[in-house]
């Protein structure tokens, strides 16, 4: 098996604000193994993107702080590394692919710029090296006619086309972890399956960790290794994508599984999980999941259950569970 | 005889562009190019596929915020082009309601609730003050709110709730037809079931017709008694919901499909493979010749190039625009 490349242990980030403390990661311990994809799955708000964004320490500070924690990173703790250090990781050896690439490119440079940026940055290479490795990039993510694509800027490209161009750039400076916030779900179902399809052949190539933030249980299914799933800023259970469908433990993870509609299913009416996430402000007593929760017992407002392994990689925080 | 409400026969929708002072027209975006479907009373038609296909263009000449290059829509047997202005305004608007996708974006932020969902009673009756606002409690009950929200404003709500007030609203004037331009697409996970159930239940209890656009299959084959597959502004693939995803024939509907199912750790140890597309849709501006899709279709001949294949029933109302199938 692998080595572990990050461990981020009780990591705790939260957001002070003039309304209160807002505990948008409380207390989540997961790794990534080199090689491998790691899918953190989640509702909007439950504190996926705050989790990875504390990985790269770009936190809106003052108001986001890590406030408890650690995140290793090949034994070097990057909580307790100076600022000027920190960027030396950033883009080099952590990178990060962001949601809607219309927003992550700048509109007035061209793709070739925006990639060969980090890796004049990172790397201290010449400018023709520089063209060398730009292109080398944009071959990896297999964009066509890279010599030419790479004078062209992001409005000339399709979709599909400025998403490769984003994982060009988080690829051009070789990291060994790639953090990847939703990348396909602005994309369209068959460019979708292309980019997933690509992303597991340069894994394969690289060797590179990803973790991947998803809310979609089927491009889970079909790129990651192991899944975490958070539920308001916790990671309620963690286990491999095989044991986590076949046979989910938290109530949570089968709640959301059963209300999404399968397409080789014909479903009848579909199960809706009732009500909302809890705030983040004001999270309930015990088990965050409780008011939701159609099989919580007494306990469960009461105290907040604890992380329990129950096979071997598989943790579930549930009282239900033993 | 299936009850049909509305019939929409070879429509098509062609944008022209323009150059220079003088507005040149030097081409044309092929939106929408000869579609024809049905949409019978109480069920549920949804246009499927990727964006540029001619959903929403389609969606819009139905409610006529676009007006059709040419083809035909036909209500409850009535050609609407026989209508008047003010006919429309009286006989056709009202019959219709309408979801769009973004809640945050489809209602003013300045207006309360109340005001939001009367608006639609405001503009097409001629009810009293009164009248309006005892029918605003009715429809926020339909939707699974309660009377006391009438006086909130969008921003207090969450976004399953804000689209159950589009519901609401849409619902207002007892339409015949509501059009949902993907109805659950910007909500979460466990908020679309909800949202998709509500849907569903008012259907049964009104016999309503849905004209939904979709990308999401399992959304759509949940949702949907008929489904047209749509690309780059033409009907791939026509028929109804079950068929058609035990039985899908046409290549680029097989793609979709295989694009879209659960593919687990173990379906791939048995050796599934995803069907993955080569390139992406070509320009509408520059349409393919022959089968618009044979430049990325994985069973395509020499043939496919030059000849349009019609779109041609295969039994059933199955109907399967290709020269293989």
């Amino acid at each position: 098996m692998n080595k572990v490349l990050l461990r981020v242990e009780g990591l705790r980030t939260f957001f002070f604000t003039r309304k209160g403390v807002v505990k948008a990661v409380d207390g989540v311990s997961f790794y990534v193994r080199e090689g491998e994809t790691f899918g953190l799955v989640g509702e909007s708000a439950c504190g996926k993107t705050v989790t990875a964004l504390s990985i790269l320490r770009l936190l809106p500070e003052p108001a986001g702080q890590i406030v408890g924690g650690k995140i290793i990173l090949d034994g070097t703790n990057l909580l307790e590394l100076h600022k000027n250090e920190m960027r030396k990781y950033r883009g080099k050896v952590i990178s990060m692919i962001l949601q809607d690439p219309m927003t992550s490119l700048n509109p007035v440079y061209t793709v070739g710029d925006q990639i060969a940026e980090s890796v004049r940055l990172h790397q201290g290479l010449h400018d023709e090296k520089v063209e060398e490795e730009v292109i080398s990039a944009l071959r990896l993510l297999k964009i066509p006619s890279p010599e030419v694509i790479m004078r062209d800027y992001p409005f000339q490209l399709s979709g599909g086309m400025r998403q490769r161009a984003v994982g060009a750039i988080a690829m051009s400076c070789h990291p060994r972890l790639l953090i990847a916030d939703e990348p396909t779900t602005a994309l369209d179902a068959t460019i979708q399956a292309q980019y997933i399809a690509l992303f597991k052949d340069i894994q394969k190539k690289t060797n590179v960790a990803i973790m991947f933030i998803t809310h979609d249980f089927g491009v889970v299914a079909n790129m990651c290794h192991r899944v975490g799933v958070m539920y308001a800023g916790k990671i309620i259970e963690t286990a491999t994508t095989r044991e986590i469908f076949k046979a989910p433990k938290h109530p949570y993870t089968s709640a959301l599984m059963n209300s999404v509609p399968r397409l080789d299913q014909k479903g009848e009416r579909l199960y809706s999980i009732k009500g909302q996430p809890p705030s983040l402000r004001d999270l309930p007593p015990g088990c965050r999941f409780f008011p939701r929760c159609p099989v919580a017992e007494d306990i469960c407002h009461q105290q907040e259950p604890s992380e329990v392994e129950i096979s071997q990689g598989h943790f579930v925080s549930c009282w239900r569970v033993k | 005889m299936a009850d049909v409400l509305l019939e929409g026969r070879d429509l098509t929708k062609h944008y022209p562009i323009t150059k220079g002072l003088l507005q040149r027209i030097v081409g044309w975006v092929r939106a929408v190019d000869g579609i024809s479907f049905t949409i019978e009373r109480g069920k549920t038609l949804s246009l499927v596929g990727e964006s540029g296909a001619g959903k929403t263009t389609t969606a819009k000449a139905v409610l006529l915020q676009e007006k059709l290059t040419s083809g035909t829509i036909f209500f409850e047997g009535k050609d609407l082009s026989h209508f008047s202005p003010s006919q429309l305004k009286t006989e056709y608007r009202p019959r219709l309601g309408s979801v769009q996708q973004n809640p945050w974006s489809s209602m003013d932020p300045r207006m309360k609730v109340r005001d939001i969902i009367a608006e639609p009673l405001v503009v097409n009756t001629k009810q009293t003050k009164q009248q309006i606002r005892s029918r605003v409690p009715e429809l926020l009950e339909q939707v699974g709110l309660s009377a006391e929200h009438a006086e909130n404003y969008p921003h207090e709500f969450s976004g399953g709730q804000r689209q159950r007030i589009a519901v609401a609203r849409a619902m207002a004037l007892n339409p015949s037809l509501v059009v949902l331009d993907e109805p659950v697409s910007a909500l979460d996970v466990s908020i679309r079931a909800q949202i998709m159930n509500l849907l569903k239940d008012l259907q049964e209890q009104y016999n309503l017709s849905y004209l939904v656009i979709a990308h999401n299959l399992a959304t759509v084959r949940y949702m949907s008694h008929t489904v047209a597959i749509m690309y780059l502004g033409q009907i791939m693939e026509y028929g109804e919901a079950e068929e058609l995803f035990e039985r899908p024939l046409h290549p680029y509907t097989k793609a979709l499909i295989s694009a879209s199912l659960l593919t687990l750790p173990e379906d791939e140890d048995k050796g599934v493979k995803k069907i993955i597309l080569s390139g992406e849709m070509p320009s509408p501006l520059n349409p393919p010749s022959g089968c618009r899709f044979h430049t990325r279709c994985t069973e395509a001949v020499p043939e496919c190039g030059q000849t349009i294949p019609p779109l041609r029933d295969v039994g059933g109302g199955h109907k399967v625009a290709c020269n293989k199938a």
